[in-house]
């Protein structure tokens, strides 16, 4: 697994795609948080972090695909499927493997963002004013939520061989899982239906979590929700001996 | 029996493509695995490697089952797919120490391996650049040495020398020849001469069958018997000479050249010169031309068709 892991994450440092995706994340978000009048942090007034969080996810959304959507693609396409298959390694060593990578890459595209903490918590009247638990809820969901959207894109990736199909199924996916459930739970009429299916949602979760409350049932419902797809994964994997 | 099919079936949905073969192959042995496009030679190869499962049957390879046991079965097989993919991304000392990461070398010891394959498979001169930029020739080579790199008890080779000029195809041949002691080799080919110069022992498949399992040298007597190219200075008379004792069947080529097909273990060669002094006719050529592995080759395969 680890060798998959180092050969991936090389493979978004040889190539440009992790500058790329960095470059392009870093960029958006910090525009939108001190530039873009309608988003900056210092026009609103508010010590909060509430841009980087409620935006992210939906650069998220176009950006994690991209890193995954050539992860099985490429292979099935080269034929080197073949080669990783016949070699000592389980199938959920490679997914695995491919995954971290792309989860990696994703962790190292946020952590920069960690200076927009510092600064936000100097400028606070008085200095250090900011709600700090839930600046740290808030990025683990945000953490999770990029994993999630690495196991979509992962899965997405593994039933074509064309990565722009990969690559808008993924985000496409993505979109449903983030706040899909959510804006079709408002069509439902209300009672437990509706509830029901926007728990199913991310941004329930998500939201919940960015209170500063961490919760063992959005923890599960993240871990549930990764683990599901990259099982879904192995099993378009494996679906190569029926 | 470092290698050993046993009533292996595949279908793939309607389409039987292998059906019921059986075969082994002893260690140290290197076997040519004949047959036409769509034999069925690459999926046997598959299953045996262990990306494909059979539909029926049994694969075992060093004694471990290629179903139940799959870690250890990819572990003692070194395999070079149909098409040899490679990341062409990488470069070629990276890919091969990547591929060792894969067996679980490491350190010093995958150091001094990769540079050992890359002196083997003559990648010196490449070494340094990307796979991409190498030509077809040198790719094989890099296909080759990361079949070899963990020094496998088993090779697996899916049609090595396929797309190589001549002169890469010798080369290649080289490197097999010259890997392959004490190794269990099982190569497939539709190049009859480079079975011929590398392995003992054939089995050719058609149609997912097998329709012959010999040793080479067997294989060229039983099937063969031989051909005479003879030629005479004079008109050649077709039936006379196909009336002579032995001889199976005359095919003229021009009016004074004919190939006398003859029965095998028979040699009719004294027998065509009296018949030539006989008629008062000159011979002026008088070759013999063995059965190759190619004319064996149509006979095994199109006698399948027919049945």
């Amino acid at each position: 697994m680890i060798q998959i892991f180092s050969k991936e994450f090389n493979g978004f440092l040889n190539s440009l795609i992790a500058y790329i995706v960095i470059g392009v994340f870093l960029t958006g978000i910090g525009m939108l948080m001190w530039v873009f009048p309608e988003t900056a942090v210092l026009d609103y007034g508010y010590a909060d972090m509430d841009t980087l969080f409620s935006l992210g996810p939906y650069v998220f959304i176009f950006l994690i695909p991209a890193i995954t959507m050539r992860s099985f693609a490429e292979e099935k396409k080269m034929g080197t499927m073949e080669l990783l298959l016949t070699k000592p390694l389980s199938e959920w060593d490679i997914i695995n493997g491919k995954f971290l990578a792309g989860f990696a890459l994703v962790l190292v595209a946020v952590i920069p963002t960690l200076i927009y903490y510092y600064s936000i918590f100097l400028l606070g009247e008085p200095a250090g004013n900011i709600d700090t638990p839930g600046v740290i809820g808030s990025y683990v969901g945000l953490i999770l939520l990029g994993g999630v959207f690495c196991s979509v894109g992962i899965f997405a990736s593994s039933v074509t061989p064309n990565q722009i199909v990969s690559f808008v199924v993924a985000a496409f996916l993505c979109l449903i899982f983030y706040s899909g459930f959510d804006s079709f739970s408002s069509l439902v009429a209300e009672g437990g239906w509706a509830l029901w299916i926007k728990q199913l949602g991310i941004l329930d979760h998500y939201d919940s979590m960015s209170r500063g409350l961490i919760d063992s049932r959005d923890l599960l419902y993240f871990f549930s929700v990764t683990g599901l797809m990259l099982l879904l994964t192995k099993t378009v994997l494996s679906s190569r001996q029926w | 029996m470092s290698l050993q099919i046993q009533n292996l079936t595949k279908i793939y949905g309607q389409q039987k493509a292998v059906d019921s073969i059986s075969f082994s192959v002893k260690e140290g042995e290197i076997v040519g695995f004949l047959g036409p496009n769509g034999a069925g030679k690459s999926t046997t190869m598959k299953i045996a490697t262990g990306y494909l499962p059979p539909s029926s049957g049994m694969a075992k390879v060093g004694g471990y089952d290629v179903q139940e046991q799959p870690l250890q079965v990819k572990k003692i097989i070194g395999y070079l797919p149909e098409h040899n993919p490679l990341y062409l991304d990488m470069y070629v000392h990276e890919y091969l120490r990547f591929v060792g990461g894969l067996y679980g070398i490491t350190g010093g010891t995958l150091r001094s391996r990769v540079e050992e394959i890359i002196a083997l498979c003559g990648l010196t001169q490449e070494q340094n650049k990307k796979l991409e930029s190498l030509s077809k020739g040198y790719r094989q080579r890099a296909g080759l040495a990361q079949a070899l790199l963990h020094d496998p008890e088993v090779l697996i080779l899916d049609e090595p020398t396929s797309g190589l000029d001549p002169n890469q195809i010798i080369e290649i041949r080289k490197v097999i020849k010259e890997v392959s002691r004490n190794k269990t080799v099982l190569f497939s080919s539709h190049i009859m001469q480079e079975v011929q110069a590398l392995c003992d022992r054939v089995i050719v498949i058609n149609k997912g069958k097998i329709v012959a399992d010999d040793q080479l040298s067997n294989l060229l007597q039983h099937k063969g018997g031989s051909t005479l190219v003879v030629e005479f200075k004079e008109e050649v008379n077709v039936d006379e000479l196909a009336s002579i004792d032995g001889v199976s069947s005359v095919t003229a080529v021009t009016a004074f050249k004919c190939k006398v097909h003859v029965q095998p273990g028979v040699d009719v060669r004294s027998e065509l010169f009296k018949y030539a002094s006989d008629k008062n006719r000159s011979l002026i050529e008088l070759k013999v031309e063995e059965h190759s592995m190619e004319s064996i080759f149509k006979e095994l395969t199109s006698e399948a068709t027919e049945k």
